[in-house]
C-alpha cells in the first residue's frame, strides 16, 4: 500500500529540503526522501558562500530571488544560519584581469542588473586590507555574505518537519514509477504515490533524470575545501580570485576556508572522496603569496563534498520536458548553495501556481530535451 | 637518520614505531622489501617503549623489564636495512596507498605497496566534571614525561582511575621517588563477578604475576581507595580538590595534581581517513578496524598491527607486526616469506600474548558514569562544548557525530575528536536509544594532524620540480 502525499521530493540537499518547505508553506504535504541525511553531501560541506557575484547570466534572477530570502533567512527557518553580509570581493590581480572585471559589470548594468559593481585598488584595500599592494581592483557585490551550511541545509529541513513535511533519512528512493497519473516511489519498507515528485538528488540526479528518460550531460565531481586554525581577525568579505582558482572567506571564530574549485576523485557510490594534495597544495600557495598573515596558520581539515556539474556550467531547473507531475532542480554545478532559499520558492511556486514571476526560462531541461509535453 | 625520504616508492611503508612498528619494519626490511618506517616521535618505541633509546632512567627496575625488551626490538630494526625517519608526521593517507608526510618544516608525499600502520593507542577520554581544569592531566602524559625527563610529581597528587597502566604509573612514580597521595580505584565492583569466567586464562598469563607484584607495590605506599564513584576535580581557574564517593561518603581532599587514566583505546584516526572500516566493540567500548587474521584491512593494501587493531598489549603488538609483515613478505616476495618464521608459529605466538586480555577487558570496562558525562560536564575541549549542548542537539535533530558539527562544532577542532568522539558517540547512542554501532562516529579527515599553511605551500608540485629543486 502506497501513502498518498502531495509531492514526493527526492534528495535532502539544501534544493529538495527548501523545496519540501516551501511546499509545506502553500499549504501541500510532502514527503522528502534522503538516502543518507540531510546535508551528508555538497549542501552540508560546501563553502558556504551566499553569492551573487560572478554568476552565469541565466541564473542571475534566481539568484537576485534567492538573496532577497537570504536576508530574512530567520524568518523563514527560525535558525540565522550562520548568515552574515559582509559582501563578496572579486580580486583582479592585474591590469588585464580588471579590464574583464569592467567589461563584465558593463555588460551586467546592459542586462539591468547592478549588484556588481567595479572597484578601485583604494575601495579593495578599504574591503580587504590584506590583499596585496599590487591588486590593481576588482568587483563587489555588497549583499553578498556567507552562512553555515550544514546549519542552513539541517535547519530548512527541521522548518520542512515542523511544518508537516514528511521527512525519510537513510533510505534510498527506489523503483521510480508513474502509474495511474501518480508518481510512485519506495522508502525502504514504505511505499509513496502523488502526483508530483521532484529530482533534487544532487550527484545522484543525473542517474534519476536518465531514468526516467530524460539523459543531461553531468558528471559527478567534489571540489576540496579545506579550512585553518584560528587565526586573529583580518577579512571581512569572502574574496574569490579573478584569475586563480582561490576562494577565501574567515569566520567569526577566527578559522578561514580555503576553497576554489580545485577537484577531488569522488567514490560516489561509496559516499567517499579522495583528495588531491597537489592541487591543495596550490591552493596554500596562492594563499601563502596574496595574505601573508595566513603563513602560519595550520591546515587543520580538508575535506570535499559529492555534486553534479553540468556541461555547461548552469542547473536543470524547472519542469520535465516528457512527464507531467515530474520536476528538476539539480546540477548546480559547483554554486548551487546560495540559490537554494529561492530555488525552493519559485519550484513551489511551479507545482502549485503553475508558473513564477523569476525568469529561469534558459535553466530548464527542455535545453538537451524539446519538449514533448 | 636522513631528513626527506630516499624513494618516492616503497614495498612498504609502516606508520608508527611502537612495538608493532618496530616489529614489521624489520621483519619487511630483513625479507629485502624496501622498507620505510615513519614516527612522531624523536625516537623508537612509541608510548609504551618510549625515550627507549634516549632515557635519563638508567636504573633499569625502574622502569621494569618489560620497557626494556623495546630496546632489542630496536636492535632488530636498526641491523635491518628498512630506513627510519622520526618527527615524521604522516597526516594523510588514502586508498590508494599515497602518503604524505611532514618532516622537518617540510611535506613529502610517498607511495606504497603495502602499509602497515602501527599508530597504537589513545587515552580513553575521562570527561568527569573539572577534567579540563589545569592540574588535570592523563596518566599517560605523566609517563611521557617520566619515561623522557625523569620528571616526577612532587605537588599533592591523586592518580584516580584503573587499568594495568595506572597501577604500572603510580609504581614507576614511586620508584623514582615521587608523591601519591592517594589512589581512587574506580573499578566497578560487578566487573569482578563479570571477569571470573575469564581469571584462569588470566592466572596463567604474564599479566597475572607482574600485575599483583606490582599492586603490592603500590598498596604498601600508598592508601588505595577501591569503588569510587562521582569522581570530581574542582577549583578556580586551577585544580585545587578532588571529590569522589566510596563506601557511600563523600570526601574531599586537597590536590595539586589529578592523573585520570581509564584504559587506552585504538588511535583510529588515520586508519579511519583513509576509509578502513570500523565496528564497535562492544567489550572495549571503543572503534575497532575489520581485519583479516593477517591484519589486512577493508582497504586493499593497507594491514593493521598492534594496539591500533584494537587493544591487546604490547607483547601482542610486536607479534602482529610480525604477522602483518609476513603477509606483506608473502604478496610481495614469496621467495623470501621461507625465510621468516611460519604463519602458523606466529598465530600461536599471538594466542599466547593474547591470554588473559579478556579478562583484564572485562574487568578495566570503564562505568558508564566515567564515560557518559551530564550536565556541564565539558564533551569536547576544543569547543567547550557541554554533555547538556550535546543532548540539547539531540533534542533538535542532530541524529549523530556528524549531524551534530553543524549544531555544536564538536570534533572540529584541534583534536579532531580524539578527546570527545567516543564519548559523543556513546552520549549520544544513549540520548537516541540507539547502539554506538547505528550512531557511528566523526567521518575523519586529512590532514590528521594539522600542518602549516606555509608547509603544505612548499610542497613540490611535480617529480620535475622536486629535481629542478636538488639540481639547485
Amino acid at each position: 500500500m502506497s501513502t498518498n502525499v502531495d509531492a514526493i521530493v527526492i534528495g535532502g540537499g539544501i534544493h529538495g529540503c527548501s523545496t519540501t518547505l516551501h511546499l509545506c508553506l502553500a499549504g501541500l504535504k510532502p514527503v522528502l526522501i534522503e538516502k543518507d541525511y540531510a546535508g551528508r553531501h555538497a549542501s552540508g560541506v560546501n563553502a558556504g558562500g551566499v553569492r551573487q557575484l560572478a554568476r552565469h547570466i541565466p541564473e542571475i534572477p534566481l539568484s537576485i530571488r534567492s538573496m532577497d530570502i537570504w536576508e530574512k533567512i530567520t524568518d523563514l527557518v527560525d535558525d540565522d544560519c550562520s548568515f552574515e553580509s559582509y559582501g563578496q570581493v572579486l580580486v583582479a590581480e592585474n591590469e588585464e584581469e580588471l579590464a574583464l572585471c569592467r567589461a563584465r559589470v558593463a555588460e551586467l548594468n546592459a542586462l539591468g542588473f547592478t549588484h556588481e559593481e567595479l572597484i578601485d585598488a583604494a575601495e579593495l584595500r578599504r574591503l580587504v586590507p590584506a590583499v596585496a599592494e599590487t591588486c590593481p581592483g576588482g568587483v563587489v557585490s555588497r549583499r553578498d555574505g556567507a552562512a553555515n551550511p550544514a546549519q542552513t541545509t539541517t535547519a530548512f529541513r527541521r522548518k520542512a518537519e515542523q511544518l508537516g513535511a514528511t521527512v525519510r533519512e537513510g533510505v534510498a528512493a527506489g523503483s521510480i514509477r508513474h502509474r495511474d497519473g501518480l508518481w510512485h516511489v519506495d522508502a525502504g519498507s514504505e511505499s509513496f504515490a502523488a502526483p508530483v515528485l521532484v529530482n533534487a538528488a544532487g550527484a545522484w540526479a543525473g542517474r534519476i533524470a536518465a531514468h526516467l528518460g530524460e539523459p543531461v550531460p553531468v558528471e559527478t565531481v567534489a571540489p576540496m575545501l579545506m579550512i585553518t586554525s584560528r587565526v586573529p581577525h583580518f577579512i571581512d568579505p569572502v574574496v574569490i580570485l579573478r584569475g586563480r582558482k582561490l576562494s577565501f572567506k574567515q569566520f567569526k571564530n577566527g578559522t578561514v576556508l580555503i576553497g576554489g574549485g580545485h577537484l577531488a576523485t569522488p567514490y560516489q557510490d561509496r559516499n567517499e572522496t579522495v583528495l588531491d594534495w597537489k592541487s591543495l597544495a596550490t591552493s596554500a600557495q596562492t594563499v601563502f603569496e596574496l595574505f601573508p598573515v595566513m603563513r602560519s596558520a595550520n591546515i587543520v581539515r580538508a575535506w570535499a563534498g559529492i555534486e553534479a556539474k553540468m556541461k555547461d556550467d548552469i542547473p536543470v531547473f524547472g519542469p520535465s520536458s516528457r512527464h507531467k507531475g515530474l520536476y528538476h532542480q539539480f546540477g548546480f554545478s559547483l554554486h548551487g548553495f546560495q540559490l537554494g532559499p529561492g530555488a525552493g520558492a519559485v519550484m513551489a511556486e511551479l507545482i502549485v501556481n503553475g508558473g513564477t514571476q523569476t525568469r529561469i526560462g534558459e535553466l530548464g531541461i527542455d535545453r538537451f530535451h524539446p519538449s514533448t509535453l | 637518520m636522513s631528513v626527506a625520504p630516499k624513494r618516492e616508492n616503497y614495498d612498504v611503508v609502516v606508520i608508527g614505531a611502537g612495538p608493532a612498528g618496530l616489529a614489521a619494519a624489520a621483519t619487511s626490511a630483513k625479507a629485502g622489501l624496501s622498507t620505510l618506517l615513519l614516527d612522531e616521535n624523536i625516537g623508537p618505541g612509541g608510548q609504551v617503549f618510549r625515550a627507549i633509546a634516549s632515557t635519563p632512567v638508567t636504573e633499569r627496575n625502574q622502569l621494569g623489564a618489560d620497557y626494556w625488551v623495546g630496546a632489542d626490538l630496536v636492535q632488530s630494526l636498526r641491523a635491518s636495512n628498512a630506513e627510519v625517519i622520526h618527527r615524521a608526521t604522516v597526516w594523510s593517507l588514502d586508498r590508494n596507498l599515497d602518503i604524505a608526510v611532514s618532516i622537518g618544516g617540510a611535506s613529502a608525499f610517498v607511495k606504497a605497496k603495502r602499509v602497515i600502520l602501527a599508530t597504537g593507542a589513545l587515552e580513553r577520554p575521562f570527561p568527569i566534571p573539572g577534567w579540563t581544569l589545569p592540574g588535570v592531566m592523563t596518566a599517560g602524559a605523566a609517563q611521557t614525561m617520566l619515561k623522557s625527563s625523569a620528571l616526577v610529581p612532587d605537588g599533592r597528587t591523586v592518580i584516580a582511575g584503573q587499568g594495568p597502566l595506572l597501577w604500572l604509573l603510580a609504581a614507576q612514580i614511586l620508584r623514582l621517588g615521587g608523591r601519591i597521595d592517594r589512589i581512587l580505584d574506580t573499578t566497578q565492583r560487578g566487573n569482578y563477578f563479570a571477569a571470573l569466567p575469564h581469571a584462569f586464562a588470566f592466572l596463567t598469563s604474564p599479566y597475572f604475576a607482574k600485575g599483583l607484584s606490582m599492586m603490592r607495590e603500590v598498596r604498601a605506599k600508598v592508601q588505595v581507595v577501591s569503588g569510587v564513584t562521582e569522581l570530581a576535580a574542582s577549583g578556580d581557574g586551577q585544580l585545587a580538590s578532588v571529590s569522589y564517593v566510596a563506601g557511600g561518603k563523600r570526601e574531599t581532599i586537597a590536590a595539586d595534581l589529578l592523573l585520570l587514566h581509564q584504559g587506552v583505546v585504538p588511535n583510529v584516526n588515520l586508519a579511519m581517513s583513509a576509509g578502513i572500516e570500523h565496528r564497535w566493540d562492544d567489550l572495549q567500548l571503543c572503534w575497532s578496524p575489520v581485519l583479516d587474521a593477517s591484519g589486512n584491512s577493508s582497504v586493499a593494501g593497507i594491514a593493521i598491527a598492534g594496539d591500533g587493531a584494537g587493544i591487546g598489549g604490547a607483547s601482542a603488538a610486536v607479534v602482529r607486526g610480525r604477522i602483518a609483515a609476513r603477509a606483506a613478505v608473502e604478496a610481495l616476495a614469496p621467495a623470501s616469506a621461507a625465510k621468516l618464521p611460519a604463519m602458523a608459529t606466529l598465530r600461536s605466538d599471538l594466542a599466547k600474548a593474547e591470554r588473559g586480555r579478556l579478562f583484564l577487558d572485562t574487568l578495566f570496562r570503564p562505568a558508564p558514569q566515567f564515560r557518559i558525562p551530564s550536565g556541564d560536564t565539558i564533551v569536547c575541549r576544543c569547543e567547550e562544548v557541554t554533555a547538556k549542548d550535546v543532548l540539547d542537539s539531540v533534542a533538535i535533530g542532530a541524529t549523530g557525530p556528524n549531524q551534530l558539527k553543524a549544531y555544536r562544532r564538536t570534533g572540529m577542532g584541534p583534536c579532531q575528536g580524539r578527546l570527545c568522539g567516543l564519548t559523543v558517540t556513546e552520549l549520544m547512542a544513549g540520548a537516541r536509544g540507539k547502539t554506538p554501532q547505528e550512531i557511528g562516529y566523526y567521518r575523519l579527515r586529512a590532514p590528521v594532524k594539522p600542518i602549516t599553511l606555509a608547509e603544505l605551500a612548499a610542497v613540490p608540485k611535480s617529480e620535475a620540480d622536486v629535481k629542478a629543486v636538488v639540481r639547485g
